[in-house]
């Protein structure tokens, strides 16, 4: 029943060539990190005392407040749906199995925005209820302010749980349905089978979708600070922007993604005993019909989180692009520009992260018996998910530019060539989202049978032909679902693409964010609205593709380790 | 759906075509052409497009612009030598000193800039020039019986729960606050800033324009932000909600209770001319287009900005809702020097907790 991690020794490892490329692009991601450290550690820490005395401790506070709020509901909806959803038939399961994956598609930034104004007490659903209690004017009655600590961990929850949903929902749709079955014969009831049996054995697929939603809140600065909750990261910024001290800011980044990485290291620590493996054939769990009311408050409670994390949200922009159509504002030159930029920005992020992962998943996988020796490049690889996206733009500000100017001397062009032609931005996104494929190739590759692989270097393949004419193949899915997480994402970046964008460059997302910073909302809804409804097909597909009806040809084991 | 590899292979197939022939297309160096200009600037395009549009129509030269929101002396530092900015334009003194003590920029001697701009809203030798003018004034519920305020009011208790402003680290809140020190003593303002705090209605976040969105939803009585939103709101459409949060609110131009000048705090709109420029002709030409007197009636008109040029008309609704403003005479420079001290008091009292 388990597979092992190791292969058998008298594979040989990958070749110098992979080897190199994979050491190249983790050098590329440490760049920007060892440029933080670098600023953190050029300055004292003098200035740290009215930090530590006054922004701090509450920031640390706040930060772990909204991580574990976050956390709780992203667990609960995310794992909670997905065991609805694939233990159990009501009506609409076929709809809501992929729908819950939509809130994906809403930048948090955007949905903070629309329920402030949706909750507001000008707003219409405070409206509607002073219409009932027979109130007329806000300064009878109000609802309590939306920009607050439940406020923002209300928020980012309904729009994050679908990572911990996704991942939940591919374990439990492939975990044999016979351990449950016999859970039940030793006299558990279904609760008990699912909190000691499914549950457990899904811990590997909770703690990667766990650890992507409480990263995207970590590093959250829009919601956050639009919300009036001073996490670190707004620390980190303010630290930079207005208290002017780089040097701090860079120290509190590198403290926070040391605790992220210690974190994260425990975590993996905490299951390397155990194995997750799964049967190679086995029968899923079929879904127990439900009926009557059950069955409509299974509906319910599924659509819940879908309503709020994006059918609401969604209506509000759909509305207020058409009011806004409706005054006469058309839609803008420089928006449809815009859309196309966000288009091709968000396609050259994902070819080159998800080259970039398969070269790293690879070379740290075909490395025979001495795996830990590229397992650390794999695990560097996804430290850019872990940083700010300003703070990682800063940090790749100076190493890449001083090798863009050496690239133009060393060929004679003028200026700058890479951030010119936004090649900065795009390594700078990738980066960024190089977890996404590696996490998800590595995934893959563990679900190919190590005999497929010695099969084929048996029959003469090399390395590189097995992977290009029999796990290529294979992955197909994973390196879909990992290009399709990196296109939304990108898509939605804001940080570094306003940092380093070259002239003329408008992304939605920045087109957005001016429009917003510039306090000109109503003209922003066509642009938010753009940017959901881009966003929406990669999430369909990637639905398709991770939760497609029938269960996976190969079993998987999911030890991302 | 058996085949998993099936229609999603394909289109990941073809994503990775698209962005491998997008990255072969732009890779291409790019070139600044002596009819052109590049501009670096942290204001919104939207706001200075009508400016950058009409100096264009007027030079022929072209403005290739980059909206950076922060970072904007960081990017331009590392670009170091070979960096295409020609103008830097900010708001706000702070920053432009930060460019200044950043290296940036270079000094710029013309006879236009210094006979446009008064010498308190420039910098010494030329490295930075005011462009426009902005009041930090009150946003007031429009029934409440207020016609004079001054900013030490805020902290008055008569008016607990009653008061919406944004994050007290906003670089408009810091020069207050700076300005305020400037004024009465760090000990003073301290005292002060905690009665703010303790007056606010809400956390301290969001933009200026909610402070009126609040006033009306009846969470704050009064509020202070910039005047050039009160422009925007009052000329938003009838029946936009801009309009109705202009409409619910009027304006006061607050003074400093121990300044006996009674002048009103205000901030800059700015800009320097780079360090580096490739174009440094046309960055000057371009500066000193922004202070002509067509260029400072769009400032007014089209941003609703008070005007660095003596004897430019306001925009008739800030003349209406807002008037003639009285600047405090501090100097900027001077606001500049507190503006660490402001933000080291504002984390000291908490103010955006």
């Amino acid at each position: 029943m388990l597979i092992s991690r190791r292969q058998p020794p008298g594979l040989r490892a990958a070749g110098p060539a992979w080897r190199c490329a994979s050491f190249l692009i983790a050098l590329g991601v440490l760049a920007p990190v060892l440029t933080l450290a670098w600023l953190a550690f050029g300055s004292g820490v003098g200035h740290w005392g009215p930090l530590f005395a006054h922004v701090l401790p509450q920031a640390a506070l706040n930060t772990a407040l909204l991580l574990a709020g976050v956390g709780t509901l992203v667990l609960v909806i995310g794992t909670g749906c997905a065991w609805l959803v694939t233990a159990h038939d009501f009506p609409g399961r076929g709809v809501l199995n992929w729908a819950l994956l939509l809130p994906l598609a809403m930048p948090t930034y955007i949905v903070a925005f629309a329920y402030l104004d949706l909750l507001h007490p000008i707003g219409p659903v405070q409206g509607a209820i002073r219409w009932m209690l027979g109130f007329d004017s806000p300064r009878q009655f109000r609802l309590p302010d939306l920009r607050s600590m439940p406020g923002a961990i209300f928020v980012l929850g309904f729009v994050l749980y679908p990572y911990v949903y996704m991942t939940a929902r591919a374990m439990f749709m492939t975990q044999p349905a016979h351990l449950l079955e016999a859970a039940r014969t030793l006299g558990e009831n279904r609760r008990g089978a699912f909190f000691r049996v499914a549950l457990p054995l899904a811990r590997p697929a909770l703690a990667v979708g766990l650890s992507l939603a409480l990263l995207e809140t970590l590093n959250d600065i829009g919601a956050s600070e639009f919300l009036g909750v001073n996490t670190l990261t707004v620390a980190v910024y303010t630290t930079w922007i207005t208290r002017s001290d780089l040097a701090g800011a860079a120290q509190i980044a590198c403290a926070m993604l040391f605790v992220v990485v210690a974190l994260v290291w425990l975590e993996r620590n905490g299951r390397q005993h155990q194995r997750f493996g799964s049967a190679q054939r086995m029968r899923a769990v079929q879904p127990r019909r439900l009926h009557g009311g059950a069955a409509w408050a299974a509906t319910a409670t599924a659509a819940l989180p879908v309503l709020i994390g994006f059918v609401a949200p969604a209506l509000y922009l759909v509305w207020e692009s058409g009011k806004r159509l409706h005054q006469g504002g058309g839609i803008s030159q420089g928006l449809v520009a815009s859309l196309g930029n966000t288009l091709a920005l968000a396609a050259g992020v994902t070819v080159v992260a998800v080259a970039a992962g398969l070269v790293v998943a690879w070379a740290s996988r075909s490395q025979g018996t001495s795996l830990n020796r590229a397992r650390w490049q794999a695990r560097v690889a996804t430290l850019g998910y872990a940083v700010p996206g300003t703070v990682l733009a800063i940090g790749l500000l100076t190493p890449a530019l001083a090798f863009d100017a050496a690239l133009a001397g060393a060929m004679g062009w003028q200026g700058l060539p890479l951030m010119g032609a936004g090649i900065v931005l795009v390594m700078a996104c990738a980066i960024r989202f190089l977890a996404m494929p590696v996490g998800g190739i590595e995934a893959g590759l563990a679900r190919i049978p190590p005999a497929i692989e010695q099969a084929s270097r048996l029959l003469g393949e090399t390395t590189g032909g097995t992977l290009r004419r029999v796990h290529l193949p294979l992955l197909q899915p994973a390196i879909a679902a990992g290009a399709l997480l990196v296109f939304v994402d990108a898509m939605k970046e804001l940080p570094a693409t306003l940092l380093l964008r070259p002239a003329n460059f408008d992304t939605l997302a920045t087109w957005l964010y001016a429009e917003a910073a510039r306090g000109t909302y109503e003209e922003g809804a066509i642009a938010a609205l753009a940017i959901v409804v881009a966003g929406l097909l990669p999430v369909v597909l990637l639905a398709r593709n991770q939760l497609g009806t029938t269960p996976a040809v190969t079993p998987p084991d999911t030890d991302p380790a | 759906m058996t085949d998993r590899s099936g229609p999603q292979g394909r289109v990941a197939h073809a994503l990775l075509g698209v962005s491998a022939a997008w990255l072969a297309l732009t890779a291409l160096p790019a070139h600044a052409a002596n009819d052109e200009l590049t501009l670096y600037t942290t204001r919104e395009p939207a706001l200075i497009q009508p400016l950058i549009s009409a100096f264009s129509a007027q030079s022929k030269i072209k403005v290739n612009t980059v909206f950076v929101k922060d970072g904007l002396l960081e990017r331009v530092k590392a670009e170091g030598a070979r960096s295409p900015a020609d103008v830097l334009m900010t708001v706000d003194i702070g920053n432009l000193v930060d460019l200044v003590e950043g290296g940036v920029t270079q000094p710029v001697k013309s006879a236009a800039l210094e006979s446009a701009i008064p010498a308190n809203l420039r910098g010494a030798d030329g490295q930075w020039f005011a462009l426009s003018l902005r009041a930090r004034v009150l946003y007031a519920d429009k029934n409440q019986p207020l016609t004079s305020f001054r900013y030490e009011d805020l902290a008055n208790p008569k008016y607990k729960g009653k008061v919406c402003i944004r994050a007290g680290q906003h670089p408009y809140n810091t020069a207050l606050v700076a300005a305020m020190i400037a004024h009465d003593g760090e000990a003073k303002t301290e005292q002060w800033l905690r009665g703010v705090k303790g007056n606010l209605a809400r956390k301290a976040t969001g933009g200026d324009r909610d402070v009126a969105r609040d006033i009306l939803g009846g969470i704050c009585d009064i509020g202070v932000a910039n005047s050039y939103y009160v422009g925007q709101m009052k000329s938003a459409k009838e029946g936009t909600d801009a309009r109705k949060w202009g409409d619910a609110i009027k304006v006061i131009r607050p003074t400093f209770a121990s300044a006996k000048s009674g002048g009103t705090h205000v901030n800059i709109s700015g800009a320097a001319v780079a360090k580096n420029a490739p174009q440094r002709a046309n960055a000057v030409k371009l500066l000193e287009f922004l202070v002509s007197e067509p260029a400072q009636a769009l400032y007014a008109d089209a941003n609703y900005e008070y005007p660095v040029r003596k004897g430019v008309a306001l925009d008739p609704i800030i003349g209406q809702s807002i008037g003639e403003l009285k600047v405090d005479p501090l100097p900027l420079t001077e606001i500049a020097k507190y503006r660490k001290q402001a933000s080291a008091l504002v984390d000291k009292v908490g103010f955006d907790q």
